[in-house]
């Protein structure tokens, strides 16, 4: 009974296991161009430039030293951080009432406003750049981590409240019933009853507003200049700035992935149905 | 679910109204300002009417970066959805591996978009890279940044490479949704692997396909930086996707009235496409009785 759904497969298909061979293929593809990267930030110039190895036969860490004790380096990381984090609080916590609303209630207009949410996260940055930019000036909040924030909430927001509605969605309305009956008013409720049962359901949420603001480059480039600049830009600047120093750039690239590297880590058993947006 | 009617219900909706009114609909009304006045600098602007709407649709610049755009997309979601499917398929169901092959996969998705440019920019550089230089190795004739055929090549494997993945994943929770009880059943009417797959695993998949399908269509259409940083929308204008001629555009030339409005078009077309989507997926929800 346990074995079921791997029998359809070896019985028609010959001996070789087919589904093995598909897996290991893709993997070694997804893999391949980022061992490429860690190589090439454990090489020196001298050996990326000179000579073609697979792998590093200088071994140096060099490279991973600049950037750590550099502040024009690390600091791009934690500017990252700091709006990454900021944008995922705000869109977790506006987007908590108002997916519960959708999920719970029927009102005036609530399919257009849902569909008009979806249009932001559809809307292509490089639409907003320069109204963004313009925007945050005139209010006096350029190069600073909340105007990021902020612009991050343009495509996080929307994406948030789609998660969590389809995992409220599965938590019965006899629970929110009882609750009230027992004499819990809506905060207490919400909070005390409803969020740890759809715990699973806000992580996946924070997981995607991490990922994307973490990985968008277009809306922080263009909202920051140096207080605030995301590592992602410090990368781009410093390319052309000093002559392509490949190793550090590799090793600015590995130490980019580490970040999201940990957290799948952590959420791995929920990314699955998180990337399905809570609808499976 | 049945659910209540109750108009108070907005004062929930409220902070993310204003939060998303902030920042969507002061810059959209930025962008429709632009897109209807002229300017000498200094900014004196004066009334334009619909010329930079008819400019843009007149020119060929927009029309061959749509071209591209649609090519693009649609080879992008040719390969990335069957290959998706497939290695869904493939993947392990529970246990250690299944984790691990969830973690690997997930990786790409988060690195950001890039340094995902910087990652193939140098793994396919004919000097430093393992791929150019082992292609150029068996005789291949490839550069990225001259040849046309190159360059289209890498941009596609890059984002395959990318967002596989993504789709992988969802159709990996839809295949874990399905019952063990089917396949039982599959089982004892003696049905073939295909038939399996197209009467119980497709259908079943349908629904986070859709997803799938809609999000990889709305972020291939906007894609921007992983193309531009390794082809910089080259060579001559190959690869200028949308938002590269845009982005080339408003903040390179500031051309701002015939960006603005080639801008809202753009957006338009986005919309359009994903409200056909949607209402599909919608209805498709409903006809399961969710």
């Amino acid at each position: 009974m346990a074995d079921a759904p791997a029998l359809p497969a070896s019985r028609v298909l010959p001996r070789v296991n087919v589904r093995a061979v598909v897996m290991v293929a893709y993997l070694l593809f997804l893999l391949l161009p980022i061992y490429w990267l860690v190589n090439m930030s454990l090489k020196t110039n001298a050996e990326i430039l000179g000579s073609f190895s697979l792998w590093p036969r200088d071994l140096t860490f060099r490279n991973y030293a600049t950037i750590l004790t550099d502040p024009s380096w690390y600091m791009g990381y934690v500017n990252s951080m700091i709006y990454v984090v900021m944008n995922t609080a705000i869109s977790i916590t506006v987007a908590l009432p108002a997916a519960y609303a959708f999920s719970r209630y029927t009102f005036l207009g609530d399919k257009h406003l849902f569909f008009w949410l979806l249009t932001n996260r559809m809307a292509p940055p490089a639409v907003f750049a320069l109204p963004f930019f313009q925007l945050y000036s005139s209010v006096g909040l350029f190069d600073t981590h909340i105007a990021v924030a902020l612009a991050h909430c343009l495509f996080n927001v929307p994406l948030a409240v789609w998660i969590l509605e389809g995992f409220m969605r599965g938590v019965p309305r006899e629970i929110d019933e009882t609750a009230y009956i027992d004499g819990y008013s809506f905060p207490r409720f919400f909070v005390k009853i409803f969020m740890p049962l759809i715990a699973s359901g806000i992580g996946v949420a924070a997981f995607f507003c991490f990922m994307f603001s973490w990985v968008e480059l277009l809306l922080s480039r263009t909202l920051t200049s140096v207080d605030a600049k995301p590592i992602a830009a410090t990368m781009t600047r410093t390319v052309s700035a000093s002559g392509l120093d490949w190793g550090v750039l590799a090793a600015a690239g590995v130490l980019t992935i580490v970040p999201g590297a940990l957290v799948i880590y952590f959420v791995r058993n929920y990314i699955a149905k998180g990337f399905a947006l809570g609808r499976v | 679910m049945e659910k209540t009617v109750n108009h108070k219900a907005w004062f929930l909706v409220l902070p993310v109204l204003v939060l998303v009114a902030f920042s969507a609909v002061i810059p959209l009304m930025t962008v429709v300002n632009y897109s209807v006045q002229d300017t000498f600098g200094q900014n004196q602007f004066f009334w334009a009417g619909l010329e930079w709407f008819r400019e843009t649709l007149e020119s060929e610049r927009m029309w061959d970066a749509l071209g591209r755009q649609l090519v693009f997309s649609g080879i992008i979601l040719a390969i990335e959805v069957p290959l998706g499917i497939l290695v869904a398929l493939s993947m392990p169901r529970k246990g250690a591996w299944a984790s691990i092959c969830l973690v690997l996969m997930a990786l790409p998705l988060l690195i950001p978009w890039n340094v995902v440019g910087t990652i193939w920019q140098i793994f396919g550089r004919e000097d430093i890279g393992l791929l150019g230089y082992t292609l150029n190795a068996l005789g291949v004739d490839y550069n990225y940044t001259q040849g046309f055929f190159a360059a289209w090549t890498t941009v596609i494997v890059m984002d395959v490479w990318h967002w596989t993945s993504l789709v992988a994943l969802l159709a990996y929770a839809g295949l874990q949704s399905i019952p063990n009880a089917y396949y039982q059943a599959a089982r004892i009417d003696q049905a073939s692997r295909w038939a399996v797959f197209r009467h119980i695993e497709l259908p079943k998949m349908q629904g986070v396909l859709m997803i799938a399908v809609l999000l990889r269509f709305m972020d291939s259409f906007m894609i921007y930086t992983e193309p531009f940083v390794v082809t910089g929308g080259g060579p001559g204008n190959a690869t200028t996707f949308l938002s590269i001629d845009l982005v080339k555009m408003a903040l390179g030339q500031f051309d701002l009235g015939p960006a603005a409005a080639f801008s809202l078009m753009y957006f338009l077309v986005i919309l359009l496409v994903s409200y056909v989507f949607y209402t599909v997926m919608v209805n498709m929800e409903k006809r399961e009785g969710k």
